[in-house]
């Protein structure tokens, strides 16, 4: 199977032979899989990325590089700094030390206007669409090279006015893709939350991009479009581009991503195929925390989870500081059984 | 909900078909109706999008209702500002920019009670009592607090007026795994101290085993009710909310 190397793909977006990235089954790293492990055909690589607000750090990447043609899925627990590290990628957010390169290009400093037109674009988790204008006008704004654009060329339409057509077709292409075309004449504020995740994908497909970066695509979206979205980031990935995507949906991630890395407290804590990932001790104790096999329900959860916490360096439960915490370790002994540390709602 | 008593019956919260958003003609409530009884530990979880935060802000008059009715201890406080709240029983912890950056712990404290500064010393003590770091450091600025500790004062800051009902937005969210399990071993505390508490929270798994009673919320309604533990089992919830990891766990 002729499969493009990294010059070839300089044309994403256009199919060249699109069972090639689908089926490719040629593994997607040249080393075993862990933290920070290298990749046969790395599109993007971060190193030693930081990022801290007022004391915490927030993005502390140490190295990453994402698989091209792939989808991967950055995802962790809440504040994991999923979306500070997007947001540092992509020019929206200055890092406090840090290298990155996209298709061989440094991107460090670059502003996010032209982070994107160099083929890397990202959608929010929180949907920017412009409300007051209509949806086939936002589909526009997303496009690269509009001469339109300069006072001076603004003036003479036959200057610009192929372009907006050819730039008006390839909207209309891709509404009807997105089954948005029959809201192409709405104002996008008319839309409803899955809605305008759609439109904000079509939008920044409009730019022709090489590397597609979703933030949640799922998030807030109706259940009933959760296949269609599923299938539109499939086909992005069928017609050639790379996608890396924030996600919290464990079924999503499991059903379309190709390569799952998990960060926790703003370093990467696991990297692999998606099937191994979810079995890694590492990332069962970062999202549940190393002692979420206790269950607080029970009668003696309370108890044995403040037995355990004491046990935890991170914790201050068995220290000075515990305040109200941990009395269960404390007075354990001399303890009341009426205290009342079973369940209110205990039959 | 077969249960609910009767308007200024005995719960100490009762929101009746709330309709509210942030937009004119865009609701993210839509018909929302939650009750807490005295001394109840009620949690919220629900999808993203689902309001669950926009109902803690509508109940605290942050966000415009449109329709519906918050009623606390048999007083209709629909639509009041948030600083009458305060003075009503209602204590309210945000989600994010919950301290006064620039001020020390102290002084959020007290930031926490102006309208009652008399009683400062008499409720700093109980709050240190809760959380002695915050005692300790009295004297240091919010601003170079971790999120965790930020937590603290804002929860701090939301008991000092001594509170009836506590509204919690994510009080976990941000926190590593062991700094969220002492959060709800605390709001489970301060619930058992005699204080309701209405929690917003992501951690299903774990806010569904220390609530009394907890609600789903889907597209701005409430979907399902139930104690804790029966949702914990309700395969409908588990497949939605606690997700695939929690099953497996």
């Amino acid at each position: 199977m002729a499969n493009p190397t990294p010059d070839e793909s300089g044309t994403a977006g256009v199919r060249t032979d699109a069972v090639d990235y689908m089926t490719d089954t040629r593994p997607i790293a040249s080393e075993p899989a862990a933290p920070g492990c290298r990749k046969r055909d790395p599109i993007l690589v971060a190193k030693n990325v930081t990022r801290a607000f007022g004391g915490i750090n927030a993005v502390d990447v140490e190295y990453l590089e994402v698989p091209r043609h792939k989808i991967t899925a950055l995802i962790g627990p809440n504040g994991a700094g999923k979306t500070t590290f997007f947001n540092l990628l992509t020019g929206f957010d200055q890092p406090n030390s840090g290298e990155w390169t996209f298709d061989g290009t440094s991107l460090h400093g670059v502003p996010s206007y032209k982070v994107s037109r160099m083929g890397m674009v990202r959608t929010f988790q929180l949907t920017k669409v412009m409300g007051k204008l209509k949806v086939i006008e936002n589909m526009r704004l997303g496009a690269t090279r509009q001469e339109g654009e300069k006072l001076s060329k603004a003036l003479f339409k036959n200057i610009w006015g192929g372009r907006e057509r050819e730039i008006t077709r390839h909207a209309d292409g891709l509404l009807e893709k997105f089954k948005l075309d029959t809201k192409r004449e709405d104002y996008a504020a008319s839309l409803s939350g899955g809605q305008r995740k759609l439109l904000e994908m079509a939008r920044a497909l409009m730019a022709d991009p090489k590397l597609v970066m979703l933030d949640e695509p799922m998030a807030g979206v109706n259940p009933a479009l959760t296949q269609s979205l599923l299938d539109h980031v499939r086909n992005l990935k069928s017609e050639g581009m790379t996608v890396l995507f924030v996600e919290h949906d464990m079924h999503m991630v499991r059903n379309i991503a190709d390569w799952v890395v998990v960060m926790a407290e703003g370093r990467i804590v696991a990297e692999g195929p998606p099937a191994e990932v979810m079995k890694d001790q590492a990332v069962i104790d970062a999202y549940l925390g190393a002692h979420h096999d206790v269950d607080l329900g029970a009668a003696e959860g309370i108890e044995v989870l403040e037995h355990q916490l004491a046990q935890d360096k991170e914790s201050v439960v068995g220290t000075a500081d515990e305040g109200i915490l941990g009395h269960g370790i404390t007075e354990q002994d001399g303890r009341d059984p009426d205290e009342g540390r079973d369940r209110k709602d205990a039959p | 909900m077969s249960q609910q008593t009767p308007e200024g019956g005995n719960a100490v919260v009762t929101v009746t078909d709330l309709v509210a958003g942030y937009l004119p003609g865009v609701n993210i409530l839509n018909g929302c109706s939650i009750e807490a009884r005295p001394g109840e530990l009620i949690g919220i979880i629900g999808p993203n999008g689902a309001g669950k935060s926009t109902l803690l802000k509508a109940m605290f008059g942050l966000v415009k209702i449109h329709s519906g009715k918050v009623v606390v201890r048999g007083r209709d406080i629909t639509g009041l500002k948030a600083n009458k709240l305060v003075s009503q029983g209602i204590g309210f912890v945000p989600q994010t920019n919950n301290v006064f950056a620039t001020l020390t712990i102290e002084e959020n404290m007290q930031m926490g009670m102006f309208q009652r500064p008399k009683d400062f010393k008499e409720r700093f003590d109980f709050v240190t009592g809760i959380f002695p770091e915050l005692g300790k450091r009295r004297q240091q600025r919010a601003g170079s607090l971790s999120g965790g500790e930020r937590q603290m004062v804002a929860m701090g800051r939301a008991l000092m007026m001594d509170p009836a009902v506590l509204l919690l937005d994510e009080p976990s969210a941000g926190l590593s795994p062991v700094k969220q399990d002492e959060t709800f071993l605390r709001v489970h505390e301060i619930n058992r101290a005699g204080v309701s508490v209405i929690m917003v929270e992501q951690n299903a798994r774990r806010c569904l085993q220390i609530c009394d009673r907890a609600y789903v919320l889907d597209q701005g309604r409430d979907a399902y009710t139930g104690t804790g533990r029966e949702l914990l089992k309700d395969p409908k919830v588990i497949q939605l909310y606690l997700g695939t990891l929690a099953e497996s766990a």
